[in-house]
């Protein structure tokens, strides 16, 4: 006779569950808001980002003198929306931090697995590459890889995920070395499961936490060099508003039209100030040592 | 007695781990037979290759540090250590199953019970659906774990330590193995969850016939649970026989002692016993029999030559030079 017994939620459970209700409000509330804005970007902007009319180029933001609501954060030197160009702009940023998470974060996390787990040769010379790649110069590297192929979306993508890998990789690889020494994975051995097998359903969940922490500490770390490569010309082409190429572009009138890279810049200080403290939060609450309890 | 192979032979089994300091011999030239349905207990100190043995027999030493250099691991006639890796795949899940002494490691966190249990029993018996619930309730239900179907849905952090062992025990008893090695199964139990969990081995075991290797250094569990004891130190089987022989004509002076460090019913105020001196670096083995320096018995050609096998009795052998046949 089975008496079902009431099944308690743990200490952990319950701290989880309390942590989930003090997600920080700042940060979560700007990461939504530059979701939505990327989503409903065509919706939002009032004007084409790449429609330039040199009859209203300059124009100031609406507060100040000259300044119109038709163009609320003022035109630049094309005369094209600045507000336009910064809505649309959250859709690069966004799309190359996402993709170039997905591919770094795959092939860091495979390599990372693998090394850990298999040791021996296979881990020394994985972990040598990781070592060559942790320390190029990344910006340098990444001038001269989009220099010579020409710049473009893919390519920015394929370069910034290139310098990026190692990071997972080295983090994920020591995750693995620990798991690695758990029971629970020599009992896999024992009851005759394969390697693939036990890297994937007993090794990747257990360091999918720390993944999930270094993709949010990241995403901050690609939209600057993304904005970077743009700025200085070889990272996505004009005449894409990426917010990397707005602050560029603007450089010259800094004195004059300050507006042309100060709003693009303060959404690329407030996103990746967002994603860093959620990055924050996200691996205090995530912290293995916490989780224990 | 049909003259068919014993369900497990370990002939002169060697496993060495090569460090810095030099070749550790934790496993030198063990022997033994367990027969289905038997009870055998490896009992030793801490260090005595107990534990080696065990991961021999399923090829886990850990490498390259550590290599098996010798012997042969009979399973039902086939010899363990010449299969090849996929080979060896197929017997570890479909005759041999493991139970180890950490409840807390021993399940993966991230997944619920039930996923783990039916992983297991996916893998060994290809059942589905209603069929695999069904199995893997009644997996839990043997080592009597009460409501199972509920328990499916928790994570191993949500259990006790009492509950997590039965819980491997069910793991690893779902498939029904040949074999069950368990490496010091109650070492992290409370002493009154340790005689319930070895009751419920010991049901298993009248249940599916399955024999087992128990690793312990409590002669009290050795006791209760096991037919044959083999007693190790230093990386060797110094004596071994059935549990009734051990206990009543105990003939290595190691063993003897060993059963002097028990504390007594009748002998309660008197202070623990203790054997003197520490077990040899098992890098630098002195010559001879291993035990020598700390032997109370101790013979000048103790310290030359390891003593041959001398036959006790019938099925009790010990290796030193002071045994003698019992005269029956």
């Amino acid at each position: 006779m089975a008496i079902a017994y009431p099944v308690e939620e743990s200490i952990a459970t319950k701290r989880w569950r309390a942590g989930w209700g003090h997600v920080p409000l700042f940060p979560s509330l700007i990461l939504i808001a530059l979701v939505l804005t990327a989503v409903l970007a065509a919706s939002l902007a009032p004007h084409s980002p790449t429609d330039a009319d040199i009859t209203r180029k300059l124009v100031p933001p609406v507060w100040m003198q000259r300044g119109t609501w038709e163009y609320p954060l003022g035109t630049d030197r094309f005369g094209r929306d600045v507000l336009s160009r910064v809505i649309y702009g959250s859709q690069i940023s966004l799309v190359v931090s996402l993709l170039v998470i997905g591919v770094a974060g795959t092939i860091g996390t495979l390599v990372g697995l693998i090394a850990g787990y298999r040791g021996g040769i296979s881990d020394a010379i994985l972990m040598r590459l990781t070592d060559i790649g942790l320390s190029l110069p990344t910006v340098l590297i990444a001038v001269v890889l989009v220099a010579v192929s020409e710049p473009s979306f893919r390519n920015v993508i394929l370069v910034i995920s290139l310098l990026l890998w190692p990071r997972f990789a080295r983090q994920i690889r020591g995750e693995t070395l620990a798991i690695k020494q758990q029971d629970f994975v020599a009992l896999a051995v024992v009851s005759g499961r394969s390697n693939t097998w036990i890297i994937s359903r007993h090794i990747f969940p257990n360091v999918m936490p720390t993944l999930l922490v270094i993709c949010t500490l990241q995403v901050g770390y690609v939209i600057l060099l993304e904005g970077s490569l743009s700025f200085l010309g070889v990272g996505v082409p004009p005449p894409n508003p990426a917010w990397g190429l707005m602050i560029a572009d603007g450089r010259g009138f800094l004195a004059t039209a300050w507006w042309m890279s100060l709003f693009p810049g303060l959404s690329m200080l407030l996103t990746v100030l967002a994603v860093n403290l959620l990055g924050d939060w996200l691996r205090d609450r995530l912290d293995p040592k916490l989780r224990q309890v | 007695m049909p003259a068919s192979f014993p369900l497990l032979a370990v002939e002169d089994l060697q496993t060495y781990f090569y460090t810095r300091r030099g070749v550790v011999k934790a496993v030198d030239g063990v022997s033994f037979t367990l027969e289905a349905g038997q009870t055998l207990a490896l009992v030793g100190e801490s260090g005595s290759g107990k534990s080696v043995t065990c991961l021999s027999l399923v090829r886990l030493v850990p490498e390259p540090a550590g290599r098996i250099v010798g012997g042969r691991v009979l399973l039902q006639g086939e010899d363990l250590l010449r299969k090849s890796p996929a080979e060896m795949r197929r017997v570890r899940g479909k005759h041999i199953a493991m139970v180890l002494q950490d409840p807390m490691t021993s399940l993966n966190p991230a997944l619920t019970i039930g996923v783990q249990v039916t992983e297991v029993v996916r893998l060994h018996q290809g059942l589905r659906r209603t069929a695999l619930r069904d199995r893997v309730i009644e997996a839990l239900h043997r080592l009597r774990i009460p409501g199972a179907e509920a328990r499916l849905h928790t994570y191993p952090h949500q259990l006790s330590g009492g509950m997590r062992q039965r819980v491997s025990s069910a793991i690893a008893m779902s498939c029904t193995p040949r074999l069950l090695i368990a490496d010091e199964p109650t070492t992290a139990l409370d002493v009154t969850i340790q005689a319930q969990y070895l009751e419920l081995l010991r049901e298993v075991q009248a249940h599916t016939g399955v024999a087992i290797i128990l690793v312990t250094h409590d002669f009290g569990i050795v006791a209760a649970n096991a037919d044959r004891v083999a007693v190790m130190y230093a990386g060797k089987i110094v004596e071994t026989g059935s549990t009734l022989h051990i206990f009543d004509t105990p003939s290595h002076p190691y063993t003897q002692a060993l059963l002097r460090c028990l504390p007594g019913v009748e002998l309660q105020r008197q202070s623990l016993v203790e054997i003197g001196g520490q077990p040899p670096d098992l890098a630098h083995l002195p010559s001879g029999c291993p035990f020598a320096p700390r032997c109370p018995q101790r013979q000048p050609i103790c310290t030359e030559t390891y003593p041959p096998p001398v036959l006790v009795e019938p099925g009790h052998v010990a290796h030193c030079w002071t045994a003698t046949a019992v005269s029956v």
